[in-house]
């Protein structure tokens, strides 16, 4: 009978949609589970807010096939109206102008008030062009901190680590005293690489991380990570670390465990833990820095993804596009986004919203990540721009795994990943030819 | 027999084997057309694509495009990453290929021998055959999984922290392992049907003449095998470079990092995952000529030697 209802119901809304001439838009994106079933939310409560406008999400896979999918669809000419691009994959659809239209110049043309000061500092540039022009909607807006097992700290008598310091000296000994393995980590490129280079505030690549030119150099060789990466391996070693793979989950398995005390992940990962119901409660920090290095650590980059609205649809459909995204940042729906998923608000209007309703008290570790996105910035801080850079990751990933299980040495590890990242980035740099 | 005999040639055209063909010389090539269509829109099309893009390095939106001759193929001999995919290949494919069919082979010449429950214990060998690749991949990484894994456990007994994904080695005994018992079951299929036709009378003559059973087996039962077992060679080297491709994704957790990569799987992590289009249809190329070669040397150099009946 419900299902009669629907059917019933669908088709009238065909009739009506004929006789009202809706415009109809696609958004493909990666997000599945219960990220999805938000995605979809969103989706639909925007398609009730109006009548002009109806927006289909459709979940195409993971980052990676969601953009391979959006470039054949381009090729082919049948490109959806909106993409969900990831912070690797940035480079490549920035790079193909024609293939989007800069989110910027959309909103504006479509009488949108834009003014890129309304979103949080962490977030505004790193989907944005060299003249910070912003040319990706910040979406899914994350950045790693590190989670931490409460009966686990308080049991070894300790608190959560300030700096890589405290941690080597005093947390890490007192955790394996108290049974626990200290740290993990579920994304190696992205926490001990990139974030560690804002986290420092160094310098990831010439060109200004690569935003002003194609004919950009990696600068991972560098005394500060090798010196970082010597430290991870030693604590292997020394039990001080687990590493369980370049899986994202099976990382994050051993601390839901209890097995772990202190763990790195994303800062939207909160909201799976939290439905989780795990043993044991848990809170979550900054990631740590090496006072060795700086005594002013600066904020992190923003990790996840953005939206892009892809060229060649009708003006109509630009229309629809750009009151979706008007609608996607209002403050409403930022938080209901961040308070579902522990995805960071992109506007400070949102964030305000999140913080007089009182989110913050409840769930302290929720505030995190957009704290962290939102200390001092420095030179170095605002994102990287690298062709390749799916490539380059799996570079990283296969040298640290080659390092964790005694394959090769630090040394000859970032030389390798130089070199090769090189390589790749000149290889880019001609298909931009 | 007599029914298909009545539509066989000899029937038709009274009994002259060399007159049996077509009246016209369009028709079969109309007949023929449907599938060599096929062939050219979803074969020879692509791969002209293929040799084409090899030789660009392009946008992979199509927006820019710089001819770089053969700088992607010279990469690829220049990276390391990339040799040892083909080294991991060349061995994978030696192993798997061994072990699926000598396997097959002793299960197969076990099962001739069973009398009792016979159909059962075949059913029970084949049934795997109904695996999808991806999901003997998920099987394997229940058995093997790092934390609660039964294998995985099992190995500890024996001191061997077995760690899949981690260990390079253990990642790619656990890709040799499920691929191996993924394709028992066609193995060991052909090989049974092919003892069974084997003729009871060249059996007998045989069991007069040599009493050990071993010696039986390699004199006489192996030599008439040798046809199913060239054509179950072939099979199973395409299998192992390019059907496991949906286990070793699965194994790998859709991970490259620094687990073991066949060359296929390598393809789709820089084309597909990476969007290098230019370096990717190299590699493609590459196992193309590859393939052509390895086609070209088994029917010249090893079909001699076989003799079908």
């Amino acid at each position: 009978m419900k299902h009669l209802t629907f059917v019933s119901a669908a088709a009238l809304a065909l009739v009506a949609n004929t006789a009202f001439a809706e415009t109809e838009i696609t958004w493909w994106h990666a997000m599945g589970g219960k990220l999805g079933e938000t995605v979809n939310q969103i989706a639909a409560d925007f398609n009730a807010s109006q009548d002009e406008y109806t927006i289909t999400p459709v979940f195409k896979g993971t980052y990676e096939e969601t953009l391979t999918a959006g470039i054949a669809a381009f090729r082919a000419g049948e490109q959806p109206n909106i993409i969900q691009v990831f912070d690797a994959g940035a480079a490549t659809v920035i790079g193909a102008k024609g293939a989007t239209i800069p989110v910027q110049d959309l909103l504006l043309a479509n009488g949108v008030d834009f003014d890129i000061n309304d979103y949080i500092s962490g977030v505004r540039y790193f989907y944005a062009d060299a003249e910070g022009k912003m040319i990706g909607m910040p979406f899914n807006s994350s950045s790693p901190i590190m989670y931490f097992n409460e009966t686990a700290l308080a049991a070894a008598g300790v608190e959560a680590p300030k700096t890589w310091e405290e941690f080597e000296t005093v947390t890490a000994p007192a955790l394996v005293a108290a049974g626990y393995i200290p740290l993990a980590e579920s994304h190696s490129p992205w926490i001990f690489v990139e974030n560690f280079m804002s986290r420092h505030n160094l310098p990831f690549a010439t060109n200004d991380n690569g935003y002003t030119g194609v004919d950009t150099q990696i600068l991972v060789n560098s005394d500060e990570l090798k010196m970082h990466w010597t430290h991870v391996k030693d604590w292997l070693d020394q039990g001080y670390f687990g590493w369980y793979g370049a899986s994202w989950d099976d990382n994050q398995a051993p601390f839901e465990e209890g097995k772990v005390g202190l763990w790195m992940g994303s800062s939207g990962s909160f909201g799976g833990l939290m439905q989780k119901d795990l043993p044991f409660e848990f809170s979550a920090t900054y990631l740590p820095y090496w006072e060795s290095v700086t005594t002013e650590p600066t904020q992190t980059f923003i990790g996840g993804a953005s939206l892009f609205a892809m060229s060649g649809q009708s003006d109509e459909e630009n229309a629809a596009t750009a009151a979706f995204f008007q609608y996607l940042t209002s403050p409403e729906v930022q938080y209901m986004w961040h308070r579902e998923t522990g995805y960071v608000p992109i506007t400070t209007a949102a964030y305000e919203m999140a913080k007089a309703d009182g989110h913050y008290d409840r769930f302290p570790a929720a505030e995190v990540g957009i704290k962290q996105l939102s200390l001092p910035s420095g030179e170095h801080t605002k994102g990287y721009r690298m062709g390749f850079y799916v490539q380059i990751r799996d570079v990283m990933n296969r040298e640290f795994g080659r390092i964790l299980t005694g394959e090769t040495s630090v040394e000859d590890a970032f030389a390798t990943i130089e070199t090769e990242a090189n390589e790749l980035l000149s290889r880019f740099a001609m298909t931009q030819g | 027999m007599a029914a298909t005999d009545l539509w066989s040639p000899v029937h038709i055209y009274g009994g002259f084997m060399k007159r049996a063909g077509f009246s016209t010389r369009w028709l079969p090539i109309l007949l023929l057309l449907p599938q060599l269509s096929i062939i050219l829109i979803f074969f020879y099309w692509p791969a002209a694509h293929a040799v084409k893009s090899s030789f660009y390095l392009q946008d992979p939106f199509g927006f820019g495009e710089t001819f770089v001759g053969m700088k992607n193929y010279t990469a690829l001999l220049k990276s390391s990453a990339y040799l040892r995919s083909a080294q991991f290949t060349v061995i994978f494919t030696l192993i798997v290929t061994m072990l699926s069919l000598s396997l097959a082979l002793l299960l197969a010449v076990k099962a001739d021998k069973v009398i009792k429950g016979a159909k059962t214990y075949r059913t029970l060998l084949m049934w795997v055959y109904a695996v999808a690749p991806p999901v003997a991949g998920v099987i394997g990484l229940v058995l093997f999984d790092q934390s609660w894994g039964p294998l995985k456990d099992f190995f500890g007994l024996f001191g061997w922290d077995f760690r899949l994904g981690v260990t390079y080695f253990d990642t790619a005994f656990a890709m040799v392992v499920v691929s191996v018992w993924k394709q028992l079951p066609v193995n060991f299929i052909f090989f049974l049907s092919g003892l069974q036709s084997i003729p009871k009378s060249v059996r007998e003559a045989a069991l007069i003449d040599n009493r050990s059973a071993t010696g039986r087996f390699w004199d006489v039962t192996f030599p008439l095998l040798a046809p199913t077992a060239f054509f179950l060679l072939i099979i199973n080297i395409t299998y192992a470079l390019f059907d496991t491709f949906g286990i070793i994704d699965t194994l790998a957790k859709g991970e490259p990092s620094n687990n073991p990569m066949t060359l296929v799987y390598r393809v789709y992590v820089d084309g597909f995952r990476g969007n290098d289009l230019g370096g990717s249809s190299a590699q493609s190329v590459v196992l193309m000529v590859l393939v052509l070669a390895l086609t070209v040397f088994q029917f010249r150099m090893v079909e001699r030697r076989i003799h079908y009946t």
